[in-house]
């Protein structure tokens, strides 16, 4: 162990000076400038790497292109859903994106994401999209207070197992941002404020489930899902919006047969 | 901006409509020409003399594959949205579904 640590550096460093000094390959970059009702795409060339992220891309040409360049991250290690951008018209995190996977003949696309309002260049506005999230009845009520004692949580119990099956989203807007019903229905709740929904609707410890079903069942609700199933394709996460916001369409439905019934 | 769509879930989803909408456009067309027998024999009988022809054979192969999209990509959507069911799951029954109508139907071919 203590002696591959030498090798590495080295192996880092002659790969560092191979980068400054052998820099025949450059990138040609196309970035969205400006709001979403004035702008167009500027070409930026930035020195290619063997090893890049188009987070990367975007970080070089704020330091050494254009300072003007507006753009959003901050943990660089897909944790903090903050960096998503369209990549070739695609929605990705772009610090989890190698240049690489995306590039087509040394040439990138990168735009603010879709549906969403754009503030400037790379940075879109998220209200409406956390505004969605809570609207879906997604901000946590605990079912116990600090006094109470911990209630167990069986991690092997159905209800359980659907619950943590989205409790790893990062709120980056990729699903939203991939969705065609959000973009053909503007009131419509969202993959992502949906699954939080069904996720809460099985958290044994959240305190207002009765609450989630009318929020998620009216007119942005769950039945406008189409099942096109982009949110699942394009979950950073591999997660499954579709399938949850399915179990609330079954939920749904369930719960207006017992008052039809009852 | 339009992100890439073409990914199967996508595809199956446009499949569905346009196939259901084509058929919505048959249909009206379907019980005019029904109407015929009715109001005007003889139109009928040239009609269905014109049916004969080799394009309306393959209009009419358009139309069993538009039908029988439609129902099973309907059947999938109830299936994805209704049974809480593990995708394998739902592949193994789809697969059993598919070679059950490929056995059948070549069953009920040679009866015919």
């Amino acid at each position: 162990m203590l002696a591959s640590i030498p090798v590495r550096l080295w192996e880092h460093a002659a790969g560092w000076e191979a980068g400054l000094t052998q820099d025949t390959t450059v990138l040609e970059v196309s970035v969205w400038r400006g709001t979403a009702l004035d702008g167009a795409y500027e070409l930026f060339e930035v020195p290619a790497h063997e090893n890049q992220t188009i987070l990367d891309v975007v970080s070089w040409i704020q330091q050494y292109a254009d300072a003007s360049l507006t753009y959003r991250f901050a943990c660089r290690v897909g944790m903090c859903g903050s960096c998503a951008m369209m990549v070739n018209d695609q929605p990705r995190w772009t610090c989890r994106t190698h240049v690489k996977k995306v590039l087509k003949d040394r040439r990138v696309r990168i735009g603010p994401l879709r549906n969403l309002p754009v503030i400037k260049d790379l940075a879109v506005d998220m209200d409406r999209f956390f505004d969605k999230w809570v609207a879906a009845g997604g901000a946590h009520v605990p079912s116990a207070g600090r006094g109470d004692p911990i209630p167990a949580v069986d991690p092997e119990e159905s209800a359980r197992v659907k619950a943590s099956a989205g409790i790893e989203c990062i709120n980056c807007s990729i699903c939203y941002a991939a969705c065609d019903t959000v973009a053909g229905n503007p009131d419509y709740l969202g993959p992502a404020a949906l699954q939080r929904a069904w996720t809460l609707l099985n958290d044994a410890k959240h305190d207002a489930r009765a609450q989630i079903l009318d929020a998620v069942s009216g007119t942005g609700g769950c039945h406008n899902c189409h099942s096109m199933g982009s949110c699942t394709v394009f979950c950073p996460n591999d997660l499954d919006p579709m399938s949850a916001i399915a179990g609330l369409k079954r939920e749904t439905a369930r719960g207006f047969f017992r008052r039809r019934g009852g | 901006m339009r992100p890439a769509r073409a990914h199967p879930l996508w595809l199956a989803f446009v499949l569905h409509r346009t196939s259901g909408l084509a058929l919505a456009l048959f249909l009206p067309l379907h019980f005019w020409v029904l109407s015929l027998a009715l109001t005007q024999p003889e139109r009928l009988d040239a009609f269905l003399s014109f049916t004969e022809q080799p394009i309306v054979k393959l209009a009419e192969f358009g139309l069993v594959f538009l039908l029988a999209v439609h129902m099973f990509g309907g059947l999938r959507l109830m299936a994805l949205e209704w049974l809480p069911w593990s995708a394998p799951q739902k592949t193994l029954a789809a697969g059993a579904v598919g070679i059950a109508v490929l056995i059948s139907g070549t069953f009920f071919l040679q009866v015919v």
